[in-house]
């Protein structure tokens, strides 16, 4: 049960990740609404006009939930990586650290942020799809569900990634190296059975596969994947690094000497 | 009641150093304490400690009978703390960054900016408020951060050095402030460099060096224990031979600066008696030296002797 201190404390931290990233929206929101129109436009509508049919849908419908999805958890990553990372650098993490709020309203209060940009950016992206092609609503419950849960994942491995980090390339080398490359790799431009058995293999390791094909069966109903372990692979890796940016706040873990 | 207890304070960084030796002393409630040493001497870990930024080792630390290891939380709310440097978020206004504060402790955003608005006008920053925190000067960011650690009404507020950098006058009116903080009953912790500034302010003292405890007392039996003063006088004419002063130890500055060592038991009376016989007229009179910085020097350089 939240007591009254930590409500106010968690209103105080989701409105302050609010503001920041509002407020500097030609960083955080422009930028994927300008890349998502430029991959709509080149790969969707250029390129996308001279591929055949993927499973009865046009290559521009097939790409549009990746992009949706890669936006989401690309920025709900970002969002709190920086934010955490950059409260840690200025040292005005202290006000938290000294005050009687919870460890746990602080990972919370910045992982809602973080959804909450994702989440924005991805209606944003629908929106944008909207200019360029026809979207089926197959599921909605699953489109919610996926878009939140995946939020939230990646959301809570950008507060480890921030909490980890001692400068600020630290930051930007895990969105860069990992997250990007198994964004790619995850099924947003290709079904994986078009690859070789090997291949396919391995895309399973991909935790984005699951997003991106649980996310792609929402809107169109196909998928690459069972649906039950997309939802249940998202949830262990969210109850994982839930514990983990627990655990390691507890310990003080890159904020207490 | 006593608002601080610290019990054999330890405390060894991971990379070896040992910054506390097993420090003691109590702060009662009410109190205007001082807590000096020179750089490196342990203030600031001790704060560390004190308001849970920095792990201790060993020992024990209680505020208004709270404990650090079992009641955390209550401890917190107890404590305000002025950081050494400036550590707000620069992209925020002033309002934002006390608004915030205050929320993070559980204060209503309404009933925070009431009490904003009261501090911020006390200490002179009221047309800063929609001002991001990064256009202020330094001394306005020093009130910043004292204002940021009254906002939830702490009983104990711990200053570390919060006049740095600021100029004399602006430094009164802050020591006026927080005399009339102290006067409403809130217990107060200052460390500084400015010894004058401890001296007018605080009523006891510790002083800790290498990570020890080398002195704690009230303020007024320390420098009563300073057995000389010395006084520079400022004479009405040219002197072209020393006068003779008796016991008193004394030499020409100038010709018109005169330097006098006052022992214990000597009176100025007496020295002025002296100096009229011979026809010297004094027109203006100092302290040369802040007498607790002399205190100070002579504890902290004996310690480094027994040190060394």
């Amino acid at each position: 049960m939240l007591d009254r201190v930590n409500y106010v404390a968690f209103i105080t931290i989701l409105n302050k990740e609010i503001t920041r990233f509002l407020r500097i929206w030609p960083q955080t929101l422009l930028p994927p609404v300008i890349s998502m129109t430029l991959y709509f436009l080149i790969f969707g509508k250029l390129i996308g006009s001279q591929i055949s049919d993927m499973s009865g849908f046009s290559y521009m419908q097939y790409i549009a939930p990746g992009l949706v999805m890669m936006s989401v958890v690309t920025n709900a990553y970002s969002n709190v990586a920086s934010s955490f990372f950059g409260t840690k650098f200025q040292r005005n993490i202290d006000e938290m650290l000294i005050a009687p709020v919870s460890n746990l309203v602080i990972l919370v209060g910045f992982v809602m942020g973080g959804i909450l940009r994702g989440l924005m950016i991805g209606l944003l992206v629908i929106l944008i799809a909207l200019f360029f092609t026809k979207l089926h609503v197959y599921n909605l419950f699953i489109i919610l569900s996926v878009a939140l849960l995946s939020s939230l994942l990646f959301s809570l491995a950008g507060f480890t990634n921030g909490l980890m980090a001692n400068k600020f390339d630290d930051v930007m080398i895990i969105p860069t190296f990992v997250i990007t490359p198994l964004t790619y790799l995850g099924g947003v431009f290709y079904s994986i059975h078009l690859l070789s058995p090997f291949w396919q293999e391995l895309s399973k390791l991909n935790p984005v596969l699951y997003m991106v094909n649980a996310f792609r069966y929402g809107i169109l109903g196909l998928s690459d994947v069972n649906i039950m372990v997309a939802m249940v692979m998202i949830i262990v890796f969210i109850v994982a690094l839930f514990i983990l940016n627990l655990a390691l706040m507890q310990r003080g873990y890159g904020l207490r000497s | 009641m006593s608002a601080l207890v610290v019990e054999n304070l330890e405390k060894t960084y991971a990379s070896g150093v040992h910054a506390l030796h097993g420090i003691s002393f109590v702060v009662k409630e009410g109190d205007f304490f001082a807590l000096l040493g020179p750089n490196g001497a342990g203030k600031s870990t001790t704060i560390g400690i004190i308001t849970s930024l920095v792990n201790k080792t060993g020992g024990k630390v209680r505020v208004f009978g709270h404990d650090l290891d079992t009641d955390l939380r209550n401890v917190k709310k107890q404590i305000g703390l002025v950081p050494q440097e400036f550590n707000f978020n620069i992209f925020e206004t002033v309002m934002q960054v006390v608004v915030n504060q205050a929320g993070y402790y559980g204060v209503p955003t309404k009933i925070a900016k009431e009490r904003a608005e009261w501090y911020l006008k006390k200490l002179g920053l009221w047309d800063k408020r929609n001002t991001p925190t990064r256009m202020l000067s330094g001394g306005m960011k020093r009130r910043l951060m004292i204002v940021r650690a009254l906002l939830h009404e702490p009983r104990l507020l711990i200053l570390d050095e919060p006049t740095a950098g600021v100029d004399i006058e602006l430094r009164r009116s802050m020591w006026d402030f927080l005399r009339e903080m102290n006067q409403q009953g809130t217990t107060i912790i200052l460390t500084t460099h400015y010894l004058e500034e401890a001296e007018y302010l605080c009523r006891n003292i510790a002083i800790i060096d290498h990570g020890e405890l080398i002195k704690n007392t009230n303020m007024r039996s320390l420098l009563d224990s300073l057995h000389t003063e010395t006084f520079v006088l400022y004479l009405q004419e040219p002197l072209l031979d020393m006068p003779v002063l008796e016991d008193f130890t004394a030499h020409l500055i100038d010709h018109k600066t005169l330097s006098v060592d006052l022992s214990v038991g000597q009176q100025l009376n007496h020295l002025f008696e002296l100096l009229s016989r011979q026809g010297v007229q004094v027109v203006r009179m100092r302290n040369k030296a802040n007498r607790l910085e002399e205190l100070f020097l002579r504890l902290t350089t004996k310690e480094n002797h027994h040190a060394g």
